[in-house]
């Protein structure tokens, strides 16, 4: 599904944020992609969504080498790829509906079509009732869910998330990740940046561990219980 | 269509759908995006309001230049009879010849209208018209030729011109006069005019073009986070263009609406104060106002404006906008 061979970012001014990074994640897998601030994480997934190019090395999607993409394709690359941020990225003046509904609005979804998925989505997450407010009125966890809706409600099959529990407490991390397992459950590959190494190890999944650029474990992460 | 997932059919193109139904939700689309601008434009009412002002002054002085040369026209147009020749006639000249060339002038397809006043229908005229009757019965004979008055087809100063030197040619003619310079006075002034107009017309527009795209730019750095957001779920440029695309539109319209709306106040304004200047020189003057096809095109002018204004800063700062990072 996800291929990474021999990738390396570099910066102007020298700062190699990856290394030869080379990894890969088959259809259906979930994974863990942890490391501190600054060890390249972030990049990493920019990469895979085309908001930056790699200096070399390449990265491919189902065998498609995305160097190949050009700058008027990536919308339609980023359309079969879920994104979920940390702070979420809603939009604030809009409805729960219209925030999930904007990729179908996007991919050209009119009427009836567009409500049942937008619902199915807000279901998935546990959010139905919640379909006319604004996320100004929805706790954290809620609109970190929103974020999950609108990041699935055209099916991607890869789902990416960049520190979706940076902000919130362990009990609804677990709720979050539970989310996610259900995704992978019905064959959706999943990718999840954090540096929540408790949660990680509780998890159980395979862990990608990045450090300085430099891909340091690959595999599952021993669960050390602090002292 | 996706790139990645040749079997993945994405977007609504994934249900089987009758080409005349996706044509139709393309054209729903575009109704959406349109209506939601105005919705945009709504919601920030006092900047709009201005920048619909903005344009709709600036289209009402070239809008009122314009009506202004086109009265100013119809007036001049009026004085065709300025452009009557009179040909004055040798005395040598015997009744038969003169009426043979009434009736060739008559003939002439130059020429619009031939009138013949012999020398005792000038006299009686001029009796009656100076004021010398009793003085001018002293006279011993009739000082005054004969005058031949041609009304010219074409009252352009230079055919009228060409027409009063060929017919002096005539064996019978002592000289023509026409009083053209006054004529080509007001013509030069005319077309003063309307390059003035046009000058204007085109500075005034140039500056409602940088202001269209200026406020459509601060409109698309107000929205900078919400384009970065549809970026990041896949819009393409064009999508995330339309709107304000249409919000270009929209001021276009409504400040056409606005420039037209004041010109015709102004008109009626005017009218008024127009009527007891033509009464005190008892002409018939009416003030001509817009023309429906003047007012379509005055709205079109104004809607290309507003869409060419904001497609240039539209084009540029959209493209510019690139999501940082996930």
């Amino acid at each position: 599904m996800l291929t990474f061979d021999q990738v390396s970012k570099s910066y102007p001014g020298g700062f190699i944020a990856l290394d030869r990074i080379s990894f890969e994640l088959a259809k259906g897998e979930m994974a863990f992609l942890t490391g501190h601030s600054g060890a390249g994480k972030s990049t990493l997934l920019k990469l895979i969504s085309l908001i930056e190019r790699p200096t070399s090395g390449r990265v491919l999607i189902n065998n498609v080498d995305l160097k190949r993409i050009r700058r008027s394709q990536v919308p339609y690359i980023r359309r079969d790829i879920g994104i979920i941020f940390q702070n979420h990225r809603l939009l604030m003046e809009h409805t729960v509906f219209d925030n999930v509904a904007l990729p179908l609005v996007i991919e050209g979804f009119t009427g009836k079509e567009m409500v049942k998925r937008v619902h199915a989505a807000l279901d998935k997450v546990g959010l139905l009732d919640k379909v006319r407010c604004l996320p100004e009125t929805l706790s954290g966890g809620e609109q970190q869910r929103v974020g999950i809706a609108r990041a699935v409600v055209n099916k991607p099959p890869l789902l990416l998330a960049d520190e979706p529990t940076g902000n919130l407490d362990p009990e609804l991390s677990k709720d979050i990740m539970r989310v996610f397992e259900a995704f992978n459950q019905v064959g959706v590959s999943v990718l999840i940046a954090t540096h929540d190494h408790s949660l990680v190890a509780r998890m159980r999944y395979r862990t990608l561990t990045l450090k300085q650029g430099k891909m340091i474990n690959d595999g599952l992460l021993q669960y050390e219980e602090p002292l | 269509m996706s790139i990645l997932f040749s079997g993945r059919a994405a977007g609504a193109s994934s249900r089987q759908i009758h080409p005349l139904q996706r044509w139709l939700m393309f054209w729903v689309q575009h109704l959406r995006q349109c209506i939601g601008s105005l919705g945009e434009l709504w919601r920030t009412p006092l900047a709009s309001l201005m920048t619909i002002a903005v344009l709709g002054v600036s289209l009402t002085l070239p809008t009122t230049l314009h009506l202004l040369v086109k009265n100013v026209q119809s007036i001049s147009g009026s004085f065709t009879q300025a452009a009557e020749i009179s040909f004055f006639i040798k005395d040598d000249a015997t009744d038969t010849q003169i009426s043979t060339l009434v009736t060739m002038l008559s003939a002439d397809p130059d020429i619009e209208q031939v009138r013949f006043i012999s020398k005792s229908d000038a006299m009686a005229e001029f009796q009656q018209v100076s004021g010398f009757g009793q003085a001018l019965q002293l006279l011993d004979d009739n000082p005054l030729p004969h005058v031949i008055l041609v009304l010219p087809r074409h009252t352009q100063p230079q055919a009228a011109e060409q027409l009063r030197r060929r017919i002096e040619q005539e064996r019978i003619v002592d000289f023509g006069k026409l009083d053209i310079a006054w004529l080509e006075r007001l013509d030069a002034i005319l077309l003063l005019m309307r390059q003035a107009v046009l000058a204007i017309a085109l500075l005034l527009l140039t500056a409602v073009l940088l202001i269209i795209g200026n406020t459509i730019r601060l409109s698309i750095i107000n929205k900078k986070e919400e384009i970065e957001v549809m970026k990041l779920v896949g819009a393409t440029d064009a999508f995330i263009q339309r709107p304000f695309l249409y919000t270009g539109v929209w001021f276009g319209v409504f400040g056409g609406l606005l420039a037209f709306l004041v010109v015709e106040l102004m008109v009626w304004w005017l009218e008024g104060a127009i009527g007891q200047i033509t009464d005190l020189y008892q002409s018939h003057f009416t003030l001509m106002t817009m023309s429906f096809s003047e007012f379509l095109a005055l709205l079109l002018l104004s809607v290309l404006l507003g869409l060419a204004g904001s497609y240039i800063s539209v084009s540029r700062h959209i493209r510019a906008i690139e999501p940082s990072g996930p």
